[in-house]
């Protein structure tokens, strides 16, 4: 279990209806890990700042985040967390790794503006 | 904190940077009811946020996780009444004798008469063409994180230091082959972390040479490397490569500020924590100092937080 503030989503059927739901959603799968901590702890942050976008948490080592490490545009990632941004259901963006509040803002403003 | 007009708030002191020599001054000013901003331009908890596990915290008497120190600091911080801009991007600021001031995001600005900068160090990167690019798919910085995804797999570890060899003691759980990437002749890292690395039948070390390129072929990662005593450039292929090249102080935002730092970018400041600015403090990683640890982040905290602490009593009995 995720030791975040976050939502954490926590089956396949969850993320599915979060999407199908929300226009906007960012999601970052990782573990307790150096990398992943800081991605939640901004998402945590954003959640304030940007209140039409759902920001979630997944462990990455449940069976469900198969939907996430199956997704083409994971295919190549070697690194945690990874973190995936929909719109209207779809994959806008995915990237591997740690991301600073500026990477993850620059994003944001790629693909949810 | 005083609201000045719509935009501009005053605080007696601001503290940049909020890991545990930020979160400490913070405390002890909160405590001492002056009006405490700390900003961050991540979030809160600096390098210790990511550390697996803290084991030599005095009071903790098995180790904690980092991430909940952190967390600890911050709270403490939060239930003395600090306040908080995390994830904020300093857009204009000024530090002088006479004058100090911080803009946030291009519209929030505050104001302060003491400024304890605390933004510690980063890890550093090569900044070499490929490193960026292929972050999270075929370069990492991270063992505990991304070493089982090289599972049987032959890969690259750029440095010599401690933490290379220490996160090279990690991969080898997990990998085929290791080739160590170092600039010089000898490691650097202590003898008997470096022998357990060196000793192992799985490494090999490439001494002398430095990359200068990553790129891709196919699944593979190249690393273009230079070999320093006669400058030549060779091609090597492993399927990964992880970077341990230590850490930069994070002060190039005071390029420009009248504020004394070393060649390498370390505040100077004396044992108050006390820059050549008045006023301004410096605590921390940030610090030119010969030991950097939490402990020590602490208690630089703790002093320039009772340095202006003192001085806002001694303006106050002269009112």
């Amino acid at each position: 279990m995720l030791q975040t503030s976050l939502e954490h989503i926590e089956s396949e059927e969850q993320l599915k209806e979060l999407i199908e739901n929300n226009e906007k959603v960012a999601v970052c799968c990782g573990r307790m890990g150096p990398m992943c901590i800081p991605v939640y702890d901004i998402f945590e942050i954003f959640q304030e700042k940007y209140p039409d976008i759902q920001f979630r948490d997944m462990d990455f080592d449940t069976p469900d985040a198969a939907i996430i490490k199956g997704l083409p545009e994971c295919r190549k990632f070697w690194g945690l967390p990874y973190t995936i941004y929909y719109r209207n259901g779809k994959v806008v963006k995915a990237t591997s790794s740690i991301q600073s509040a500026k990477e993850v803002k620059s994003v944001i403003d790629e693909v949810f503006a | 904190m005083i609201a000045m007009s719509k935009n501009i708030k005053k605080y007696d002191v601001i503290i940049i940077g909020a890991g545990p020599a930020g979160l400490a001054s913070a405390i002890y000013t909160s405590r001492a009811a002056l009006s405490t901003l700390v900003i961050d331009e991540s979030s809160a908890g600096g390098q210790v946020k990511t550390t697996h596990q803290v084991a030599n915290y005095p009071g903790f008497v098995e180790p904690i996780a980092g991430h909940e120190l952190a967390g600890n600091m911050r709270k403490q911080a939060e239930n003395y009444g600090t306040k908080f801009k995390l994830a904020a991007d300093i857009t204009a600021f000024h530090l002088s004798d006479q004058e100090k001031w911080v803009e946030l995001d291009d519209k929030e600005k505050f104001t302060t008469e003491f400024v304890i900068i605390a933004t510690g160090s980063s890890p550093r990167l090569l900044n070499i063409p490929g490193e960026k690019d292929y972050k999270g798919s075929g370069v990492s910085y991270c063992a505990t994180c991304d070493g089982e995804f090289y599972k049987d797999k032959d890969i690259f570890v750029i440095g010599g230091g401690n933490s290379a060899m220490e996160e090279s003691l990690l991969l080898l759980q997990f990998v085929k082959s290791i080739t160590v990437i170092h600039q010089f002749d000898e490691l650097q890292a202590e003898k008997i972390t470096a022998n357990k690395v060196t000793t192992n039948p799985k490494v090999n070390i490439l001494w002398s040479h430095e990359p200068r390129a990553f790129y891709k072929k196919e699944n593979k990662m190249v690393v273009e490397a230079e070999y320093l005593k006669t400058n030549q450039r060779i091609r090597l292929e492993r399927d990964g490569i992880f970077i341990f090249v230590g850490l930069v102080p994070n002060s190039t935002f005071l390029k420009n500020v009248p504020i004394q730092l070393t060649e390498y970018g370390y505040i100077i400041t004396g044992p108050q924590m006390e820059t050549n600015i008045r006023g301004v403090y410096a605590a921390g990683d940030i610090r030119d100092k010969r030991h950097r640890q939490i402990t020590i982040a602490v208690g630089d905290g703790t002093i320039a937080a009772l340095e202006v602490i003192k001085r806002k009593l001694n303006e106050l009995s002269r009112l």
